[in-house]
């Protein structure tokens, strides 16, 4: 029963991933990119924890807590960068 | 594993598939950008947070350990989704909408980062320079 609700959250999150690339490619604003990026980072987690689930391992933790430190710092500087020119002032 | 466990995380998972391609759908269906900042933010935080809950309630019941590293990164989401969702914010009204375009708050006030020391369009001011003693 496991399994099946695995492979539809897989599903579920390939999907979602690639309407966030839909919205990186035609998304009219660079807010909607930056947007879609994180959310990217986010499904990606998500995708990361669920192959952990499925391999029955606990070595993708690691992974998945530095794909969301890199993926918020990397948000907040190319946010900074739009707003104020320069990242560390 | 018991079959309560099996019950709860195959209902947890199938919720989380459930709130990340409702939030990724919204990402992609809403027709205004700051519409558009809601469906990802919170949708597919709570899908993330399903799924990092479901792995806590497996390896319980497989292993009989509690492991905290979800709880970390549950955690860590939780206070960031928030955190980028105001960046993001923020640059969408600086680089892409004026002070005329957008509603009027209350009372008179103005929109904060549109009063007089925010920076215009992005671009730093330069230092003044200071005279050396």
């Amino acid at each position: 029963m496991i399994t099946y609700a695995l492979f539809f959250a897989f599903a579920c999150f390939g999907l979602a991933l690639l309407l966030n690339l839909y919205r990186v490619t035609v998304g009219p604003n660079t807010s909607d990119r930056i947007l879609a990026l994180d959310t990217m980072v986010i499904n990606v987690i998500a995708l990361l924890i669920l192959y952990g689930i499925l391999r029955g391992t606990a070595v993708y933790f690691e992974a998945s807590m530095l794909f969301a430190m890199v993926g918020f710092v990397s948000t907040v500087a190319y946010c900074r960068y739009l707003l104020r020119g320069g990242i560390i002032e | 594993m018991e079959l309560w466990a099996e019950i709860v995380i195959s209902a947890l998972l199938v919720v989380a598939g459930f709130f990340g391609i409702v939030g990724s759908f919204g990402l992609v269906r809403l027709g205004d950008a700051m519409s558009r900042l809601h469906a990802p933010t919170k949708a597919t935080t709570l899908g993330v947070g399903s799924v990092l809950i479901a792995s806590m309630i497996y390896f319980f019941a497989a292993d009989g350990t509690v492991s905290a590293h979800e709880l970390m990164i549950s955690l860590f989401l939780f206070l960031t989704a928030p955190i980028t969702a105001h960046f993001i914010a923020k640059v969408h009204l600086h680089l892409h909408e004026r002070p005329q375009s957008l509603p009027r708050p209350a009372d008179d006030l103005e929109w904060a980062g549109f009063t007089a020391e925010a920076p215009t369009r992005g671009l730093r001011k330069p230092e003044p320079e200071t005279p050396a003693d």
